[in-house]
């Protein structure tokens, strides 16, 4: 019966969502910030598979998350514009060109395009993480982090510098197909995902390298491939996360995906703990609400969430759930055993 | 045909010669013992047959094939387990995740059966952890399966040590001072775990020691080394008799 526990709560929390914004007991600001949780849980539990599982430092999390935007958002509003109403796919010359998709959209067909161009916008992100993965793990230490930080600055200014699609005005006129119950349902394939990923002998390699990488290489982990892997997952949801955001926000730039964009998932899985898929839920819930409810503070608040963190990063250096799960995300066993008593 | 060969293997570190002019030939079954006083070169010899560095000269051939220039990974694969002088244990993660992750090469699930638990994933993951619980069971330490490697006591995470390595399922094992830091009475049950072992997983091994005791109880042959050269080998009446080891080694006091 426990077993159905877990599922029951999802499908009740799905309906309530639901229900309650298409009844429009929610208010629209209500339900932003709702999928910004989603969106950032997305972003935090991706990164925490690099920087928390693995211990090494990615900071260029937006790269990736702009590679899924840009991606998802030309598919929505030039690729599938150019190939059913024959609109220009790269109108070059038109200061501020933009096309009505919503005006033109029509039915449920558009529930199952939405998924497909957020899964290629996750594929673009994947390669690209492919790319940045293979050099930069085959050497130690730090690197990570200085060639993270580069592609940052390298994805941003070639998106600033490509004017067909908008240079550094960006895309606009994005049609919003985000919503919650979206967002929601792609909050828990991505946790589901990775959850099932580290959680597997496979995936537990990436621990392994963590803890100790010489002694996993000597006890048959193949490292540079595990590595490869988990940061190619890490961006692959990062890029599906940045799609989710880009059909949100209705406008992005490249300015949107700066080293900023970077460092919130990285607030926010030092705030709920390295190594936890749940504190990864519990730091983007944490931190996406502090920022919203500190807001008539303006400036102020991020003094207040900075105090937060140091007060945080004193009393409780790993996180609110460093390396700890609530009940529903400990991996189970596969075998009953008990040890005898002696 | 020896199941380790070890020709001509020379090491450099820098200017450091660490290892010169090694060579072995390994009998499946034997259990060696490599001693020599401190930076000898013993431990550099374990990291080269494991792949950790990659010899200057020389060849190991196991099981028939040459694995130098191989990485670690594959070279464990093949069935060369070690354990290290000072633990190298993944600290955070349980008894049984360290037992586990050990079995890596065997599985078989790709990462979309991982991902979505069809397929293979399951029975491979459980013979994998039955296998796990198996061998705690056989190194005495399986009532702390869920603790933290951390938390145990040195000499139970040295046996864990020991369950990793025969998690990949060697036919050679490499154990590099398995008694430092013991007791007499801990150091007499690990003694008594090596031959148990030995036994029950038919294995071949090369024993790194200090202590004499361990050294000459265990081993059927001994070679002495000392910077980086064989200065000796024998029985281990041959190696106390050697004078060159018992000045080597023991010091020059020792002698008489």
């Amino acid at each position: 019966m426990k077993k159905y526990y877990l599922p029951l709560a999802l499908v009740g929390l799905f309906i309530l969502l639901t229900g309650a914004s298409l009844l429009g007991l929610l208010t629209s600001y209500i339900q932003m910030v709702l999928m910004l949780m989603g969106i950032n849980i997305i972003l935090t539990v991706s990164l925490n598979l690099v920087n928390g599982y693995m211990g090494e430092f990615s900071v260029g999390h937006a790269a990736f998350m702009s590679l899924g935007a840009y991606t998802s958002a030309f598919i929505t509003t030039r690729l599938i514009p150019h190939l059913l109403w024959g609109e220009p796919l790269f109108p070059v010359g038109k200061l501020l060109y933009t096309f009505d998709v919503a005006a033109h959209i029509e039915g449920p067909i558009w529930y199952l395009v939405f998924p497909l161009t957020l899964l290629a916008g996750g594929a673009v992100a994947a390669l690209a993480g492919l790319l940045v993965a293979i050099p930069s793990f085959r050497v130690r230490g730090d690197y990570l982090a200085i060639i993270t930080l580069a592609v940052n600055y390298i994805v941003m200014n070639f998106f600033a510098n490509l004017e067909p699609l908008g240079g550094s005005r960006g895309i606009t006129g994005i049609p919003g197909f985000t919503s919650v119950p979206i967002v929601l349902i792609w909050t828990v394939i991505s946790l589901w995902a990775i959850h099932n990923f580290i959680y597997s002998t496979y995936g537990k390699g990436v621990m392994a390298i963590r803890e100790d990488e010489v002694a996993a290489e000597a006890m048959t982990v193949d490292t540079r491939r595990v590595k490869v892997m988990a940061f190619c997952i890490s961006s692959f949801f990062a890029g599906i996360g940045g799609g989710l955001l880009a059909h949100l926000l209705l406008y992005i730039n490249p300015a949107s995906f700066s080293i900023l964009r970077s460092i919130e998932p990285l607030v926010m899985v030092y705030l709920g703990g390295m190594g936890s898929i749940s504190g990864s839920i519990l730091g983007a819930i944490v931190l996406t609400g502090l920022i919203e409810a500190l807001r008539p503070l303006r400036v102020w608040k991020w003094a207040v969430i900075s105090l937060i963190l140091i007060i945080l990063m004193i009393f409780r250096r790993e996180g609110i759930m460093g390396g700890r799960e609530f009940w529903f995300l400990k991996p189970k066993r596969e075998v009953e055993y008990a040890p005898a008593s002696d | 045909m020896p199941l380790l060969q070890i020709r001509n293997l020379t090491h450099w570190f820098g200017g450091l010669r660490a290892v010169h002019n090694f060579h072995e030939n390994l009998e499946e079954g034997e259990l060696v013992g490599l001693i020599g006083p401190n930076g000898a070169g013993k431990t550099t010899i374990f990291n080269l047959i494991s792949g950790i560095y990659r010899p200057t000269e020389g060849e190991i051939i196991f099981n028939g094939t040459n694995i130098v220039g191989l990485r670690p990974h594959q070279i464990s694969s093949m069935g060369i387990g070690r354990t290290f002088q000072k633990l190298r244990l993944w600290n955070d993660l349980t008894v049984l995740d360290n037992v586990k992750i050990a079995q890596h090469s065997r599985i078989g699930y790709g990462l979309s059966e991982a991902v979505l638990r069809i397929g293979r994933y399951h029975k491979e993951e459980r013979e994998i952890e039955e296998r796990s619980y198996e061998l705690l069971r056989i190194l005495g330490i399986d009532k702390y399966a869920d603790q933290r490697v951390k938390h145990l006591a040195y000499g139970d995470q040295r046996r864990v040590e020991i369950a990793r390595a025969l998690a990949l399922e060697p036919k050679l094992l490499l154990l590099d001072e398995p008694t430092a830091g013991m007791g007499t009475a801990e150091m007499m049950r690990m003694m008594e775990l090596i031959e148990r072992i030995k036994e029950e997983f038919k294995l071949t091994i090369i024993l790194i020691e200090h202590r004499m005791k361990v050294i000459m109880n265990l081993c059927e042959r001994i070679k002495c080394i000392d910077f980086g050269a064989i200065i000796a080998e024998g029985t281990p009446d041959e190696i106390k008799e050697n004078p060159r080891v018992i000045k080597a080694y023991l010091g020059e006091e020792a002698a008489f």
